[in-house]
């Protein structure tokens, strides 16, 4: 669907060359929900707008559907810009016009009659929740409601790919939440390919299908959401994973017992749903204490983390240790005692 | 009280009537250039160095000109637009020159004010530069524009006084010739208040529109 070639980003600041994108290479799948987060200045937003144009890329191709979007000329670009609907941090709406109006915009710049874009228009109202504010102005809607007025705007052309940028940073937990399901049930709808950047990892855990971690200009991390969650391999990773997680092993503090280790279990999928710990506790001489825990709920599955502190002969503790494994639960020793 | 009336409402005819057709023709002339001003910048639509700061100097040049000099060197203009270079008519030409490079500053600085992202959103959808101008940028500029719009009316009532130079007429030259000129206090300040009820009228009404125009969004 797209398919990321080499992509790079260069440009001059105050007679300095900054490296903005490095030879950046993915893909993305028609109707996923492709997600990109990164740290402020890591490159994401630069990334996303070379999607559809708004920023031009220094080098390396994008190919959307098999052509080349770095070879259109401006008229070319404009009629492939209507193929992509984009949606922003600050929502951008035309304050010196209706919600109406607001959403008929894009149809008028196609050029549709005005009978169809009425029809058009209050089909997209009402699939946002908004019909009945459609003669209201910018000014009137709360956040959350200015930024369904803005999905709204971005599905007016049928497009096939929707580009989102920062869309619920600047809203409240709650309309997040509200704003991040609707994207992922007009995803699913029409079919629907999102690419989305953000600083959070609560809104790749919601609706994200893949993750991609970016970091000064190079992406760090590809993976499914399950797989970064319960597995993350760079340090960003991790800080980002453990960021939603209740506590992250550091921060706990367990008592410094001889002959004992700290381990950090982890579950995936149907694992999380067995009673491990009761049956290794059972299988082997060991007494097992429990330092934390949590369970993500995401997409596809569940990924669960365990921080426990095993008592016990290095023999029998290493008996456990492989059960473990066999059983599937990764784990790591997080102290030696 | 009908000698009165008999001269000041042909005057004030006048005024009107240079006033009117001037802005309307410093708006002709200058919103394009305003315009061309803001979507040459940095960063813009079509973004062009040379042509913006090419602009930018005429403007400020021509706004460097006093009234009454540029006034002088437009005769050979008025000759070639209105045929001849004194009179009402003729005192148009260089009171709408005048307000020309005025008006380009004030459609940039409104424009100036439209927030960038929507901009980007437009051009995110795929419209194209005429539809950016006209769809967006002028539209969401609205209010401001009609604020900047009665200030050059205003500064025009001003400058139309000078017009008395060349023949002209109007309100400020009736103040001049006979306030000044012939001691006669009472046309001067019949003429004056007459002026200032004119600009309240203008700025009003400007106000008016602006805040009905805002108070919708």
């Amino acid at each position: 669907m797209i398919s990321i070639k080499n992509l790079s980003k260069k440009y001059t600041s105050e007679n300095k060359i900054v490296n903005a994108l490095n030879h950046i290479n993915f893909e993305i799948k028609k109707g996923e929900i492709f997600g990109i987060i990164g740290l402020s200045g890591a490159g994401k937003s630069t990334l996303i707008r070379c999607i559809n144009r708004l920023e031009e890329p220094s080098e390396g191709n994008i190919f959307i559907n098999g052509v080349d979007i770095t070879k259109l000329n401006k008229k070319e670009l404009r009629d492939l810009r209507k193929r992509i609907g984009m949606i922003f941090q600050h929502f951008n709406l035309l304050d010196s016009k209706t919600v109406f109006d607001n959403v008929a915009f894009p149809l008028q710049v196609s050029g549709f009659k005005k009978s169809e874009i009425k029809e058009r228009v209050e089909r997209l109202l009402s699939l946002v929740e908004l019909s009945d504010k459609k003669d209201e102005y910018p000014s009137q809607l709360s956040g959350g409601q200015k930024q369904r007025v803005a999905i709204a705007r971005a599905l007016a052309n049928n497009p096939d790919i929707l580009l989102s940028d920062e869309a619920t940073s600047s809203l409240d937990p709650k309309t997040t939440k509200s704003i991040l399901s609707l994207i992922k049930k007009i995803s699913n709808e029409f079919n629907l390919t999102v690419v989305l950047i953000t600083h959070e990892m609560e809104v790749i855990k919601q609706i994200c299908d893949r993750v991609a971690v970016i970091e000064d200009g190079e992406i760090i991390e590809l993976d499914t959401v399950e797989r970064i969650f319960s597995n993350p391999k760079t340090e960003t990773t991790k800080s980002f994973v453990s960021s939603i997680l209740n506590n992250s092993e550091n921060e706990i503090v367990y008592p410094k017992i001889p002959n004992s280790k700290v381990i950090k279990l982890n579950f995936l999928g149907d694992t999380v749903k067995k009673p491990i710990i009761s049956q290794m506790i059972k299988n082997f001489s060991i007494d097992v204490n429990i330092l934390s825990g949590n369970i993500n709920e995401l997409q596809t599955t569940s990924v669960g983390n365990l921080l426990v502190q095993i008592l016990g002969k290095d023999k029998d503790v290493n008996k456990a240790l492989n059960w473990l494994k066999k059983e599937e639960i990764r784990w790591e020793v997080i102290w030696n005692g | 009280m009908v000698k009165y009336i008999d001269l000041l409402l042909p005057t004030l005819l006048e005024t009107i009537y240079m006033v009117s057709v001037s802005t309307l023709s410093a708006i002709l002339l200058g919103f394009p250039l305003g315009i061309l001003l803001v979507i040459t910048e940095k960063g813009n639509i079509l973004e062009n160095q040379s042509i913006n700061s090419s602009l930018s100097l005429i403007i400020n040049i021509s706004r460097s000109f006093p009234f009454i000099i540029l006034m002088i060197l437009v005769f050979p203009l008025s000759r070639l637009i209105v045929g001849t270079t004194i009179g009402t008519t003729a005192s148009i030409v260089p009171l709408a020159i005048a307000a020309t490079p005025f008006v380009a500053r004030i459609v940039e600085n409104s424009l100036k004010e439209v927030d960038k992202g929507i901009i980007e959103a437009a051009e995110a959808m795929g419209a194209n530069n005429f539809q950016i101008i006209f769809k967006v940028l002028l539209p969401e500029a609205m209010p401001s524009l009609i604020l900047g719009i009665t200030l050059t009316i205003i500064n025009l009532i001003g400058y139309s006084a000078m017009a008395g130079a060349i023949g002209g007429g109007g309100l400020g030259d009736l103040a001049i010739r006979y306030g000044l000129y012939r001691f006669k206090t009472d046309i001067m300040i019949a003429s004056v208040l007459l002026i200032i009820l004119l600009v309240q009228i203008v700025q009003l009404t400007g106000n008016k529109l602006a805040t009905v125009l805002n108070k919708k969004r």
